[in-house]
């Protein structure tokens, strides 16, 4: 046996080529496949929101390049009664708005998951209003409340004779606010419903039929049972639906323009208002850059308020 | 406005009878007296083509007017010319957009102050517009208003056209209170409006935020008492005893409305005075053909009369129709082809038969087409013929700019007399809201 033999069965890999080896370095790898995400994200996310934050500190109109102003249009803004007002409905519509649709919300979905006859069909019927366009039902709405031909006036005057003027729903301050916040509720009660009743069902029948044994009462399943398990689908379910609310447009700009004088301009309405057929973009940009603040304690608030379990991040249960 | 289907269908009806119309109107051009002048001496730029922007029409000859006009002054001069139609809402972004990059369309039809706002970025027009003033009479107070530079003889901008909103109103319910016609003085009126109310026959103008009607009515409120929104110096003049005398006429005119006037929006009055409910307000010709050329509604169309506003104590009648005003941009490869397109339009042989076919939604700016076969067409829509006569104008005694764009745009004037009329604000305290809401957009930059 000579060496040369030896040196012939030994197996050579060939040497990998440059590319081959850089793709097979990691760092490399990982920058490659962020990249695409990144560039999306940049591109439409961080540019606008970024662009959106620096207009609010300049004063640019439509149609003029603005200068850096600082915070000019905050300090203006809090001087604005209208920006107050604003302030004041987004949150009172909001709160208002929320605790109507999770109320409301809850009900439905322990009715739904009752064993009712045309079960599945019911749920898709319920869900109608949350599929339809939000512009077609707020036009909807528009005309319900239509100061002359309101389909409710017409009813109570026309043909119950219980009034003999038509209702005001969207001429006066008040009235016009809680009009909102019905066609919103309407509109939300869906959202909610469907998704707690996801949680219901997810929830363990033997639970329920351990409690029966114990001779619990209906509300005892509903308070030990249910909602604890509940809680944690509540809680995503609520940041949503506060941030949809928050950041309502559609039913305001469809129903009322913010009108009477101004009374029901949601910041995100009156950001539009003021930004674009106004013209001033700045200012525009500074109500919708005043809105974060608000979303952010709102989210903090129902998701550590209501999502503190130590089990929901990932740890053993107490 | 929005367009229902039941106006829709009237508006295609008036547009075939419009495009006979037009066929013959080119005959009638030679109605309209056309002095001798030189005209510019514009040579136009070889190989020149040329692309415009302009609001979409209100009824179909319109467009098809317009575009046989431009496709004729193709044949006559080889320069091919594209003309796109932009939504209302959209051609201010589109006229910033444009100015801004220095790309785009060569010229643009936009909107009442827009060459103001852009005026570094224009072609001068004076060489044009005075040629048209020579030939065709004069241009009227309104189209010099919007055409020229502030405190200038230098045209900025060539108006084509503007659509006023005077009082609709019935007829028989006027006369039964005892009127021929509704009073120009404030007393009268407020009488008249009481004894509609009275006879269960009640006036309505929109106090809601409509962009139009709002707006139309109140500048009228006050315009009317001598009060204005701007000094001459560009200053803010609305918190003066004008606008308090103004406003309190307002609230006893508003006991006298019909209900719900504080959410109306631009359609709102529209479909009130349509069905009966509503028998005296202030609208463009819209409503009028609308109802005309509805079978259902024809009734109420030949009750129906068109008024200038009442004069109230101003000299004109208060109202300033939205016009529309071309302009041509620097970065323009062809400037001098863009002028002579435009004053090719504005020639007789072309402008009256567009006239014709916008069967009075928009008024002429210069004096001679005043002859023109469209303001005798229906006696009713003659009262819109002096639509571009007023001496008012949005923003009214300041300079036009972008600022007195956004006060409209912001509703400070409806909302200062909304709040008075809803009993919100005393007189005093919403003149004082609407000075600092206005002292906002007119502050110097």
């Amino acid at each position: 046996m000579s060496a040369s033999t030896a040196i012939d069965w030994t197996k050579r890999r060939a040497e990998p080529s440059a590319l081959a080896r850089l793709f097979d370095w990691k760092p490399f790898l990982v920058i490659i496949c962020l990249l695409p995400a990144v560039g999306l994200l940049m591109t439409f996310l961080t540019y606008p929101l970024g662009l959106g934050i620096f207009l609010a500190f300049t004063d640019t109109t439509i149609g003029r390049r603005g200068v850096w102003v600082g915070l000019e249009n905050f300090e203006y803004l809090l001087s604005d009664p209208l920006w107050w007002n604003a302030v004041f409905y987004s949150v009172f519509y909001t709160a208002v708005a929320t605790v109507l649709k999770f109320g409301l919300g809850l009900w439905l979905a322990l009715l739904l998951n009752q064993h009712l006859p045309f079960k599945s069909l019911l749920r898709a019927i319920i869900l109608l209003p949350w599929i339809v366009p939000t512009v077609l039902s707020a036009i909807a709405f528009w005309w319900i409340y239509d100061p002359q031909f309101s389909i409710i006036s017409y009813l109570f005057v026309d043909v119950l004779g219980w009034r003999t003027t038509n209702i005001d729903f969207i001429g006066s301050a008040w009235p016009a606010r809680f009009s909102l916040i019905f066609a919103n509720v309407w509109r939300g009660i869906p959202f909610v419903a469907i998704s707690l009743l996801a949680g219901l069902q997810t929830i363990s029948p033997s639970l329920y039929e351990a409690a029966l044994l114990d001779g619990s009462s209906s509300w005892q399943r509903f308070r030990f049972i249910t909602f604890p398990m509940l809680l944690p689908i509540l809680a995503i379910v609520m940041t949503f639906s506060i941030i949809f609310t928050f950041t309502d447009f559609q039913l305001v700009y469809a129903i009322t323009r913010g009108g009477p004088v101004n009374s029901t301009h949601l910041l995100a309405t009156l950001a539009f208002q003021r930004g674009i057929p106004g013209g001033q973009l700045g200012e525009g940009a500074a109500i919708a850059v005043s809105m974060i603040p608000f979303l952010v304690f709102a989210t903090l608030f129902s998701y550590f308020a209501l999502a503190r379990r130590k089990w929901q991040q990932g740890e053993a249960n107490d | 406005m929005l367009t229902t289907r039941r106006n829709a269908i009237g508006l295609s009806a008036a547009a075939m009878a419009a495009m006979t119309a037009a066929e013959q109107a080119q005959a009638q051009a030679q109605a309209i007296t056309a002095a001798d002048a030189p005209a510019p001496r514009l040579p136009i730029e070889s190989g020149a083509t040329l692309r415009m922007l302009r609001p979409v029409r209100f009824v179909q000859p319109d467009e098809d007017v317009f575009r046989a006009n431009c496709a004729r002054f193709t044949q006559q001069t080889g320069v091919q010319v594209r003309v796109d139609f932009v939504g209302w809402e959209d051609i201010t972004q589109q006229t910033a957009v444009t100015a801004n990059t220095g790309a785009g369309p060569d010229m643009i039809i936009g909107f009442n102050e827009s060459p103001h706002v852009y005026v570094d970025k224009l072609v001068e027009l004076t060489d044009v517009a005075e040629y048209l003033g020579r030939r065709y009479g004069g241009w009227l107070a309104l189209a010099q208003r919007y055409g020229k530079r502030h405190g200038t003889n230098n045209w900025i901008g060539l108006p084509f056209g503007s659509s006023g909103g005077p009082l609709v109103y019935r007829k028989s319910a006027v006369n039964a209170a005892g009127y021929e016609r509704p009073p120009e003085d404030h007393a009268g009126y407020l009488d008249l409006l009481r004894k509609l109310k009275s006879a269960n026959k009640p006036a309505g103008f929109a106090l809601g935020n409509a962009v139009g009607d709002g707006n139309g009515f109140a500048n009228w409120v006050i315009w009317s008492h001598n009060g204005f929104l701007v000094n001459e110096d560009g200053s803010v003049g609305i918190n003066s005893r004008e606008t308090i005398e103004a406003l309190n006429y307002l609230k006893e005119m508003y006991a006298t409305f019909i209900p719900g006037t504080l959410s109306w929006g631009d359609v709102s009055n529209n479909r009130a005075y349509a069905s009966n409910e509503c028998w005296l307000t202030a609208n463009g010709v819209s409503l009028y053909f609308a109802l005309k050329n509805d079978p259902a509604t024809r009734a109420i169309a030949e009750d129906t009369e068109h008024m200038l506003l009442p004069k109230g104590k101003a000299s004109f009648s208060p109202m300033a129709g939205l016009t529309l005003n071309a302009m041509v941009f620097k970065h323009s490869r062809y400037p001098n082809a863009a002028k002579a397109l435009l004053q090719f339009l504005l020639e007789r042989e072309q402008y009256d038969p567009w006239l014709n076919a916008n069967l009075g939604y928009w008024a002429h700016p210069l004096e001679n087409y005043g002859a023109s076969g469209v303001w005798s067409s229906d006696p009713k829509v003659a009262v819109f013929r002096d639509t571009m006569k007023s001496p008012f104008w949005i923003g009214y005694k300041g300079p036009i700019s972008e600022a007195s764009a956004a006060a409209t745009a912001e509703y400070v004037m409806v909302q200062m007399c909304a709040a008075v009329a809803s009993g919100q604000s005393t007189p005093e305290q919403a003149a004082r809201e609407a000075e600092r809401r206005a002292q906002r957009f007119f502050r110097r930059r």
